[in-house]
């Protein structure tokens, strides 16, 4: 692969925001049929990297070629998504760019068929596509408004826009951050498919393990340079952690559990609606326990959730908070001493125009420490807000900075801080680390074991088995709203876990992160 | 090759100085376009731009005029800029005022007789409650069954005006008034004293002053300015937070309604005296053009307003004296909007210069 002439060669590109140095003389080459994987941490400069490719941004240096159809090098005019589209690159976005009333078809025809056009070329384009979508696997219902389509067929929508557009090259951003395991392994055989036919893909994480089970060839930055290119085979998560954070991979310890007193007790709970119906659920979860939830996404999560939250109302049983009935709200749930994560911190976790003060305070606007007589104290809450900064270490430029400047994984440092204020008896982590970076990470499983190690119940809703296996004393599995016994963690393994997930599918599922570990 | 191109690139937090800046800025623009326009008309422009500024501002007279205009302003421009911080899209202003004017002659003209110390707060006070009052339906509407705020409140306005026009030529009509669409005037214990002898600036002014002080307090210092400000900026998270959206909404429009009705109630009881059909020339309309040039900021509320009136006021004189039609002021007013729009752009946005190969 290494030998092939280069489709695409980036030299020297160089990138400056204000004083941070977001790309610094980086250097890429990729072949046509290569997977190359670009790794780094959040904030490392990927994504910079290729909105430069792209044409979204115009780097400060550096130059950017591709071959044209007689394979010669031409450079590519920098700034112009046109030029990058005409050029045959294409990109889809972590967070896409589709017209949710339009159906997959007409989002696809959108900016390639002529805008004033008298008459739509609607049978060519669903031919080709058809053709494109048996060619490569990436099956989705061209004729389904996107809105009612799920998060990992809107992708298959993006990667077939920018396949029809004839693609050379295709870019995509942290695309498993949005997917279910098993979405993600139906994405790596697309992309698979569509290499050994030709496309040169880049393939944007922050994941060890799905880099080493994708790509042909890992690119690792860090700080805004590139730290290593090697070739994946042989290459091991240790030494890529080491390229990517600077410092060798901390896994977590698993810990003892202290089993307390039971801190949550669901009895035959049912509540929610839809994929978010949770059925009869009964569970009971002790002080100083982490228990683990599995499951894909849209099984029941969310009812189980908002019964804990305190934003979704039971249908029936029995919900017990340190042996007293649970709260009806938000406000009566955050009282009986329940710290919450929210699953999306951007959707509802925090208010982007407030100051981090303010969203650190958000749940707590009416108590005696924020508020006198209705008006805020507002000497209290800034130094309130400066200890959460330092104890929690959020990079941030101060207090009274709008929190939508913060980095996700600082944001969910302050959410953190937030939700563990005034130690909590039982912590609701729903998907705590999500699209974060190592480091962020790190940081939040240090702190939920040490909540739990210090006496709390903390109830982990994950779709990543990794953090489940590491962290959980017990895990249960979600599947169709039905949540099976929570089973100590050292009796189970990824497969027990794995087709539990599945229902009774097949053995044949088994999740990625799992498989590649 | 290269060639020179402009970029947009996302602003990480507006300076203090372009928050102030934007607005300014955009007020200028409005007014230069403006000037564009009046020269087409084949106005002399030598004699329109002094004529407009001293209209405005030149004498005593003029100075108190801008501000007998600019009391109704701030008083539906803080309606908005209430309303809009917790995204309710209260277009209602006109129809709010008008509630609070009938509400105000409904109470002063004679129907109880105080002293004016009780009387003048029982007069500010209906009229308050009659903004509130009209607004708190859409609220509802909005929180119950989520019917679309901008429709009911701007449908409201045509509602509530020919609402008054029933009331002054049937039951509220003045026995007096030889059959003409107006109110029995207010009586003299109703009214809001003179601020300026001779002159018709009144005592509503100082109300709106304190108004917008209290505006910036509740928004800023208070635990429910706050929990208004987390519902406008994300209303998934504020109620994740625990926060009750529909209650802060409601809370939001009963204070908006009330400072609309307060506009009504001041221009009835310090200016007009009677209640017709022609008390407002879209103060609650041009309410949302002062908040939105004051970027929503309770005190900068106060000088946007200033500045609305004055051009209002200078346009009034310079049509006078050149024949140019009053629509002159209309149309800054509608320019400012868009220039604030478009100005606030540039507060999420910079522009970049920048040189690309070709």
């Amino acid at each position: 692969m290494a030998l092939a002439p280069p489709l695409l060669r980036l030299r020297g590109i160089g990138m400056r925001f204000g004083d941070l140095i977001a790309n610094d003389g980086i250097d890429l080459d990729v072949a046509a049929g290569e997977i190359v994987a670009l790794l780094g941490e959040n904030g490392a400069g990927k994504t910079t990297l290729m909105n430069i490719l792209f044409g979204h941004y115009v780097a400060d240096a550096g130059e950017i070629a591709i071959a044209d159809e007689a394979g010669r090098l031409a450079p590519l005019t920098q700034g112009s998504p046109q030029a990058a589209l005409a050029a045959g690159i294409g990109m889809v976005h972590q967070h896409f760019a589709l017209a949710h009333n339009l159906s997959g078809l007409e989002n696809i025809m959108l900016g390639t068929v002529p805008l004033f056009g008298l008459r739509l070329p609607r049978r060519e384009v669903r031919a080709r596509l058809k053709q494109l979508i048996a060619e490569t696997g990436l099956a989705v219902d061209l004729d389904t408004p996107v809105r009612a389509l799920s998060v990992g067929e809107r992708q298959r929508i993006e990667i077939l826009k920018a396949l029809s557009r004839r693609a050379r090259v295709l870019v995509l951003d942290e695309p498993t951050a949005v997917l279910a395991p098993l979405d993600a392994e139906h994405l790596f055989g697309a992309i698979r498919t569509l290499a050994a036919r030709g496309l040169a893909v880049i393939f944007i994480s922050h994941k060890l393990s799905e880099v080493l089970a994708l790509a042909h060839r890992i690119v690792v930055l860090r700080h805004g340079r590139k730290v290593a290119d090697l070739p994946a085979e042989g290459a091991d998560r240790e030494t890529l952690a080491r390229h990517m954070i600077g410092h060798a991979l901390e896994r977590p310890e698993p810990t003892a559990p202290r089993a307390g007193p039971p801190v949550l007790e669901l009895q035959g709970v049912t509540c929610g609606t839809g994929r978010d119906r949770l059925r009869d659920a009964t569970l009971t979860l002790r002080g100083g326990e982490i228990v683990g939830i599995a499951g894909v996404s849209g099984n029941g999560q969310r009812g189980l959730a908002g019964i804990l939250s305190g934003l979704e109302r039971r249908e029936s049983g029995r919900v017990l908070i340190c042996g007293e009935p649970a709260g009806a709200t938000a406000r009566q749930m955050v009282a009986r001493g329940v710290g919450r994560l929210t699953e999306d911190r951007h959707h509802d976790g925090i208010a982007g125009d407030l100051t981090v003060a303010e969203n650190l305070i958000l749940e707590r606007t009416r108590s005696p420490q924020v508020q006198r007589h209705g008006l805020l104290r507002r000497r209290a809450i800034r130094a309130e807000a400066e200890a959460a900064i330092r104890a929690f270490d959020v990079r941030c430029p101060g207090p009274d900075a709008p929190i939508r400047l913060l980095s996700g994984g600082n944001i969910q440092k302050l959410l953190l801080a937030r939700a563990l204020h005034g130690h909590p008896r039982l912590i609701l982590a729903n998907q705590p680390t999500r699209g974060l970076d190592i480091g962020a990470t790190g940081e939040v499983h240090r702190r939920l074991q040490e909540a739990a190690a210090g006496g709390a119940g903390v109830l982990l809703i994950s779709e990543d088995l990794d953090e489940l296996l590491a962290l959980a004393h017990r895990i249960a599995v979600l599947h169709a709203g039905h949540l099976t016994p929570a089973i100590e963690t050292a009796r189970l393994d990824v497969q027990t876990i794995g087709l539990a997930m599945a229902g009774h599918a097949a053995g044949a599922f088994a999740p990625i992160e799992a498989a590649a570990s | 090759m290269t060639t020179l191109r402009l970029r947009m690139e996302p602003r990480p937090s507006p300076s203090a100085l372009l928050m102030l800046g934007v607005p300014v800025l955009s007020a200028l623009a409005a007014l230069l376009l403006a000037l564009v326009i009046l020269t087409v008309t084949g106005a002399p422009l030598g004699q329109a731009v002094p004529l407009l500024v001293s209209g405005a501002a030149g004498s005593l007279f003029a100075v108190t005029e801008t501000l007998t205009r600019a009391t109704p302003l701030i008083f539906t421009g803080l309606a908005a800029a209430v309303a809009f911080r917790a995204r309710l899209w209260n277009i209602g202003g006109e129809g709010q005022l008008y509630a609070g004017a009938l509400a105000a002659v409904a109470v002063g003209g004679g129907a109880i007789s105080a002293p004016p110390y009780l009387l003048v707060p029982l007069v500010m006070l209906a009229g308050a409650a009659a903004g509130a009052l009209l607004l708190l339906g859409p609220v509802l509407l909005k929180t119950r069954l989520a019917v679309d705020e901008v429709v009911t409140t701007l449908l409201l306005n045509f509602v509530m005006l020919l609402f008054v026009q029933m009331m002054l030529e049937g039951p509220m009509q003045d026995p007096m008034g030889m059959g003409w669409p107006q109110s029995a005037p207010m009586v003299d214990e109703a009214a809001l004293p003179k601020l300026v002898a001779q002159m018709r600036l009144h005592a509503g002014l100082i109300l709106a002053l304190a108004a917008a002080a209290l505006v910036h307090v509740l928004i800023r210092r208070t635990a429910l300015g706050l929990e208004m400000r987390a519902v406008g900026g994300n209303a998934a998270a504020a109620r994740f937070a625990g926060i009750s959206v529909p209650g802060t909404l409601i809370i939001t429009g009963l204070f908006s309604g009330a400072l609309a009705g307060l506009a009504g109630a001041s221009e009835v009881a310090g200016l007009k005296g009677y209640l017709t059909t022609d008390l407002s020339p879209g103060f609650g309309y041009a309410g949302i053009v002062v908040a939105m040039l004051a970027q929503l900021n309770a005190l900068a509320v106060v000088p946007a307003a200033i500045f609305i009136a004055a051009v209002f006021v200078g346009a009034d004189s310079m049509s006078r004296t050149l024949a140019i039609s009053n629509y002159f002021a209309d149309l800054v007013v509608a320019l400012a909007l868009m220039c604030t729009l478009a100005g606030s752009l540039f507060l999420r946005y910079r522009l970049r210069l920048m040189r690309t190969p070709a």
